[in-house]
């Protein structure tokens, strides 16, 4: 549904060029939901921006729907637009309008009549639940209201495609996640093809079906989101991953943590489980055969797209030699073993 | 003052009560008149000083630096100074220099390139990604000016209104100077230069009322309209 070729773009600051952009290849299949995670500066905006041309991109394709639009004029371009929907982090609704007039806007750019402005926008209403709301103005609305209000004005002219430019950044985590839901709600009921672009991996683990990291204006990997979580090959993948855990330190092991190992400390260890390890009952295995005796401090497993993976902390109490011999014996099995430190 | 001592004034001065009732006439026919007319021409300027500006819809830097510079030379011209450097064509278009209907040409041409700086001004506090929003859901230019542009800026241009009607009323009683009637002209010959301060002072009090009357018509409306 939305091809992606070899697309660069150039900014120029004076004189010097900064590639936001560089050799971006994405293709998104009908239906699917697809997310671009990356930090803020990565380029992910730019690439979202430039799907609809909002953004133009100095070089490469940008085919929507079997169209290239960078071969369009501007009146059809405008048009195509009319196909891609598109929501913002800060919603972007007109202040002068009421929510019901702000649904229908896109309606009223293509000249459609008021008796069909009136059904298919009291339909969208009640779709993103704010029936009640269509002569309210949206400064009287919540962040996640207005968001709806947004997503059924992006849906007014029937598109087939829907781009989320960070739709959930300004939303506390509940709210964010009846967003979520309501967009895979419109994506399953309307085969609506979603791109959608974040920071946060908590959103692409929620709803996607396929992820692309991009960092440095550059993509680094994509896959199925299922197959990222259980074998990221880069770094920055790894690092978006573990955002999704939160598995600190707690502070009083912090403060007693140190680098030299004596014969009265203990290892901290962080393990890190993938889709190949996470099943076998390797802690209790691990206890018994090396006579170990291990504190678990915290653990966290997550299932994501059919792979489940996790972390945890734990401290082995044991001797040296067993404590080594545990460690090997992890990575035989494919966990990742970090020693982070000793405790007294 | 009693109120026997105001009867008495309003009695013996009915010749002066017409003058000053016409004068009012006068005054509002300048400012109302000027005012439509300065919009008429100040809004398209304002809205075209906004699209081509650098990040604009429309972005063209040359003709954003014309426009800008004519609308600075016009703003630059103390009022007084225009007044009368553009008396031939104030004959040449209503076929008089003196009179109130002359009034209303340098009255205007000045409140265009004002209304232009303060229309541009309340595009610019429309937010970018407004018309960011629009653009992506396939507005045309035109539509994204309409539907997008003025209502939002709406509350600003409102304010804009009122600021240049009230600045018309300060002008207004300069163009009396030049035979333009008004209240002003009033307060300046018999006033001013007869020394009759009651009549000053009557003056005065009426423009003052009138200045508050279309600053609070103004305050309402944007109250009305403003759902920021």
């Amino acid at each position: 549904m939305i091809e992606i070729k070899q697309v660069n773009k150039v900014f120029y600051q004076g004189k010097r060029a900064i590639n936001a952009l560089s050799d971006i290849n994405l293709s998104i299949a009908e239906g699917a939901i697809y997310g671009v995670i990356g930090s803020s500066g990565a380029g992910k905006s730019t690439l979202i921006r430039c799907v609809n041309l909002l953004e133009r991109p100095t070089n490469g394709q940008v085919v929507v729907d079997g169209t290239d639009l960078n071969t369009l004029s501007n009146h059809d371009l405008t048009l195509a637009r009319r196909k891609i929907g598109m929501i913002f982090q800060h919603f972007n609704l007109l202040s002068s309008r009421t929510v019901f007039d702000n649904v229908g806007l896109p309606l009223e750019l293509a000249g459609t009549d008021k008796k069909a402005i009136k059904a298919k926008v009291d339909s969208l209403l009640e779709l993103v639940g704010l029936g009640d709301k269509k002569d309210t103005y949206p400064a009287n609305l919540s962040g996640g209201q207005k968001q709806r209000v947004a997503i059924a004005r992006a849906l007014a002219s029937d598109p087939k495609v829907l781009l989320c430019d960070e739709a959930t950044s300004a939303l506390d985590p509940a709210t964010t996640q009846s967003i979520l839901d309501l967009l895979r709600k419109i994506n399953q009921e309307f085969n609506l093809t979603i791109l959608l672009i974040t920071h946060e991996m908590a959103v692409v683990k929620s709803i996607c079906s396929d992820v692309a990291i991009i960092g440095d204006g550059k993509l680094v990997e994509q896959g199925a989101v299922g197959d990222i979580f259980a074998h990221p090959k880069t770094a920055l993948a790894r690092e978006f991953i573990r955002s999704t855990l939160d598995l600190s330190i707690p502070a009083d092991y912090q403060a007693r943590l140190s680098h030299a190992k004596t014969a009265t400390t203990h290892p901290l260890v962080r393990l890190e489980f993938t889709g190949a390890s996470v099943d076998a009952p390797i802690i209790s295995q691990v206890a018994r055969e090396f006579h170990l005796d291990i504190s678990i401090l915290s653990s966290n497993m997550d299932y994501v797209g059919g792979i489940k993976f996790g972390l945890m902390l734990a401290e082995f109490f044991g001797t040296p030699s067993a404590t080594e011999q545990a460690i090997a014996f992890l990575k035989e099995n494919k966990i990742d073993v970090e020693v982070l430190g000793y405790v007294a | 003052m009693s109120l026997d001592s105001v009867l008495d004034w309003w009695v013996n001065n009915d010749r002066l009560i017409d003058l000053l009732v016409s004068s009012l006439g006068e005054t509002v026919a300048m400012v109302f008149m000027a005012g439509l007319i300065g919009f008429l021409f100040g809004i398209p300027l304002g809205v075209l000083l906004h699209l081509t500006k650098e990040s604009g819809l429309l972005s063209n830097k040359v003709v954003n630096k014309a426009l800008g510079i004519v609308v600075n030379i016009g703003r630059s011209i103390p009022f007084i100074i225009l007044l009368v450097a553009i008396i031939p064509f104030t004959r040449m278009l209503v076929g008089s220099s003196i009179g109130t209907a002359a009034a209303i040409v340098p009255l205007a041409i000045a409140a265009t390139p004002f209304i232009a700086r303060l229309i541009e001004g309340a595009l610019l506090e429309v937010p970018a990604g407004l018309v960011e929003a629009a653009q992506a859901m396939g507005a045309k230019p035109k539509q994204i000016i309409l539907k997008v542009l003025l209502p939002e800026a709406l509350p600003g241009i409102i304010n804009a209104v009122t600021i240049t009607l009230v600045t018309l009323v300060g002008y207004s009683a300069m163009a009396g100077t030049v035979g333009g009637g008004g209240l002003g002209d009033v307060g300046i010959r018999y006033g001013y230069q007869r020394f009759d301060a009651v009549v000053m002072m009557i003056t005065i009090v009426i423009l003052v009322v009138l200045v508050q009357i279309i600053q609070s018509i103004g305050d309402y409306l944007v109250k009305r309209v403003d759902h920021r």
